[in-house]
């Protein structure tokens, strides 16, 4: 028999034991995950903090090291040329996700259906995908050109006046998201067509029978069915699209002018060529926190189209 | 520091340049046929063999002189036993790269070609590349037939800083001249334009957007197309940014000279000439459809190879117009460093003294490759005689070196002067204001100017 007293002391006993184990087992389990905390501290942690520690200073290459605050920040505020360029960055972002989905979807319909070679135009049509951006780039500059481009002589053969497109600052955005929607619609379309292929035939099959029509049916089943798989597309076009640089870099540096400069064109040029690195560190600080919020605002936008 | 460096700046020390160019006589070796042999027997009491077996890393950017250094560079390894790792890169990446690296203290090359019309400010306040004034004066480094007084006095000037440091030696002096279509200034029976005002008119008299003429290209893209003009404010004598660091770029001068640039690319350039940086300008008139075109003077090998070229044989290479006030042109230059972190200072310096060496600069020369800073290449008779573009382009290049001054500032934030008024000049030729634009471009860059000035 044991006392209270004795019992409180096993219980106690017990309890370290239970402690120590769960110590000893916590030690085993962390040598397994130090590795990939030191891997996410030395690749994300540390290189997000050190960008935050550059933002907060003056600091260029081959000049010494100031501590300013948030001066960089305000500094961004004031400029007209960095507001200027949030906005185009947004409008670019707008068009180079609304088409390429628009295109997307209608495709994808399209290769929904049977019919002959279906597999093969499906495989010509993902080539711009799979192509280099840069390259592509290169090749769509070329194009551009106001006298020797081949766009302006196909529009002469339609009889229409020749465009500058690029190099000129009210068609330069268009052009460009041209480019964009010429490479990305193919990932839209495979998206949606996943979608397609995955949605259950029922519905419509019974939406047929009660006599419905072909725009009711997609308006009605098929469109709130992809809806989930479309708002994937419209999540990763729209990362993709904030962040777009190699494309309107190789085509026109952000020309003429000022009139395709977007945040990441502006970053480039502060980082790389006047290498303004604390103000630099400033942009992308700011620019993370646009996408985030962006991100987050689309993921909720997900979450909601979701199959019920 | 600027200030000093600049002041001098000459005209004097650029007329004695090209003064240098025309009276040298210098015997020019052969220029692709001696062998590191024989080389070596030349300079028999010079131990180019003393780094034998050692490898250096040279970083150079995209360029027809780049081409033919690494065409060369088994010359170099055979007569010094030296490995070279030669890596070539487009010249804003080269740029980016290399101040990147230098930043980070621990540069992966050993040697490296330097912009000094971009780069030396900068790269001579971080202090990124060695002061070679004491191998130079080694003779057991600096080879007996190196011949530093060979070097035209403006070109070692551009390389020298205020202090009196040399951390590069010169390779080539870029000067801006006015390539011309003969065929159509010859249909239309219109002459070669001797001043600014004249080249309006002529622009006027060619341009024919209706045949496909146009009668002036340039560049128009920002940031690339600040060279035309700080080059035609020359011509009103005055510089946008002086050795005292004081701004005139929103004096009366600067205000002409930009009211000349935008009238002559709004109303006589091609369509699109707002985003033409240098290629779009060369494709245009290497097609016949511009009538003139404002560059530097590297292109006469495209412009005179029939394969790519309509214009083969048809262009003229024109000296810049002069201005109301004087004459002069735009000049722009690069040098051969060897990166301060380097601890291999003597192979390294070995392959600068190589590649700055009498034969390769007259190769430069025989190539139309730009214009060397060596004064014996231009009295080089093999060099004259292997010339693959026409003699008038020599011509023109010893007679811009009469007239030559340094178009851009000597100061540090030069991208940011560049980027903040190629953007002001962009949008004059979209139909802005030339007085307002660069009264609104001045009060942006003023404050850089000043912060880069206190650091």
């Amino acid at each position: 028999m044991s006392t209270p007293a004795a019992a409180a002391v096993g219980g106690a006993i017990r309890a370290r034991r239970r402690a120590g184990s769960s110590y000893r087992r916590r030690d085993k389990y962390l040598r397994f995950v130090l590795p990939a905390l030191v891997v996410i501290g030395a690749v994300i942690v540390f290189p997000w903090v050190f960008t935050v520690f550059m933002s907060l200073h003056d600091w260029q290459v081959a000049s010494p090291r100031v501590w300013v605050g948030l001066d960089n920040y305000a500094n961004l505020a004031g400029d007209a040329r960095f507001r200027a360029a949030v906005v185009r960055t947004f409008v670019y972002t707008l068009f180079a996700v609304a088409l390429p989905v628009l295109f997307g979807v209608l495709a994808a319909l399209m290769f929904h259906q049977e019919f002959p070679l279906r597999g093969f135009f499906r495989g010509v049509f993902i080539l711009p995908m799979i192509a280099t951006p840069v390259a592509i780039s290169l090749v769509w500059a070329m194009m551009f050109h106001p006298q020797l481009g081949v766009l302006n002589f196909l529009l002469s053969r339609v009889g229409l006046p020749p465009s500058l497109w690029v190099y000129a600052p009210d068609t330069v955005i268009p052009s460009l998201v041209l480019v964009e929607t010429w490479q990305w619609t193919p990932l839209v379309m495979l998206i949606v067509l996943g979608g397609l292929a995955a949605m259950p035939t029922e519905p419509l099959e019974s939406a047929r029978i009660d006599g419905a029509g072909g725009w009711r049916m997609f308006w009605d089943i098929t469109l709130p069915l992809t809806l989930p798989f479309i708002m994937v597309a419209v999540v990763l076009r729209t990362i993709d699209a904030l962040k777009a640089f190699d494309t309107i870099y190789a085509i026109t540096q952000g020309g003429p002018g000022t009139a395709s400069e977007t945040v990441n064109i502006y970053l480039y040029l502060q980082a790389f060529n006047f290498f303004q690195i604390g103000r630099a560190s400033a942009v992308v600080v700011v620019f993370f926190a646009v996408i985030l919020a962006c991100s987050f605002g689309m993921l909720y936008l997900r979450q909601r189209a979701r199959w019920a | 520091m600027t200030g000093a460096w600049n002041r001098r700046q000459t005209r004097r020390r650029f007329v004695a340049m090209g003064a240098g160019m025309a009276a040298a006589g210098l015997a020019g070796g052969r220029l692709g046929t001696m062998s590191a042999a024989e080389l070596r027997r030349a300079q028999a009491a010079f131990d180019w063999k003393r780094y034998d077996g050692e490898s250096i890393n040279v970083l150079l950017s995209l360029s027809p002189r780049s081409d033919l250094l690494t065409q060369y560079q088994s010359e170099f390894e055979e007569l010094t036993g030296i490995t070279v790792n030669a890596d070539v890169v487009p010249e804003q990446q080269q740029r980016q790269k290399q101040t990147i690296e230098f930043s980070s203290g621990n540069p992966s090359f050993d040697v490296t070609a330097v912009s000094w019309h971009v780069q030396k400010s900068l790269f001579g306040r971080g202090r990124f590349l060695s002061d070679l004034r004491e191998m130079r004066d080694d003779p057991t480094m600096t080879a007996p037939d190196y011949d530093v007084a060979d070097f035209a006095p403006a070109a070692i000037t551009f390389a020298t800083h205020a202090d009196g440091r040399l951390d590069t030696l010169p390779y080539n002096i870029d000067y801006w001249i006015l390539y011309w279509n003969k065929e159509l200034f010859d249909q239309k029976g219109v002459a070669f334009p001797q001043t600014l005002q004249e080249t309006l008119a002529a622009a006027e008299a060619l341009h024919d957007p209706g045949n496909g003429v146009f009668g002036f290209a340039a560049r128009g893209l920002k940031n690339a197309n600040v060279p035309v003009w700080t080059s035609f404010m020359q011509g009103w004598g005055v510089s946008s940014i002086d050795d005292q660091n004081q701004m005139h770029t929103t004096e009366p001068a600067a205000i002409e000279a930009a009211t000349l640039y935008r009238d002559l690319l709004a109303n006589y350039g091609p369509p699109g000439v707002v985003g033409f940086n240098w290629n779009e300008c060369q494709t245009t008139f290497s097609q016949g459809t511009a009538a003139m075109w404002f560059d530097g003077i590297g292109f006469a090998t495209p412009l005179e190879d029939p394969a790519s070229s309509r214009v083969a044989g048809k262009v003229g290479y024109g000296l810049q117009p002069a201005g109301p006030v004087s004459r002069h042109s735009g000049s722009f230059g690069d040098g051969i460093g060897v990166s301060a972190g380097s601890d291999k200072q003597g192979p390294a310096y070995f392959y600068a003294q190589w590649a700055t060496n009498k034969r390769n600069q007259a190769r430069v020369l025989a190539a139309g490759a730009g214009a060397p800073a060596r004064t014996s290449a231009y009295s080089d008779p093999e060099a004259l005689a292997a010339l693959k573009v026409p003699r008038e382009w020599v011509d023109t290049l010893v007679a811009s070196g009469e007239i030559g001054l340094p178009s851009l500032p000597a100061i540090v934030p030069v991208t940011e002067f560049r980027d903040t008024f190629g953007i002001a000049l962009t949008n004059m030729i979209t139909g802005a204001d030339p007085a307002q634009e660069l009264e609104s471009a001045t009060e942006q860059f003023r404050p850089v100017l000043e912060q880069s000035l206190q650091t």
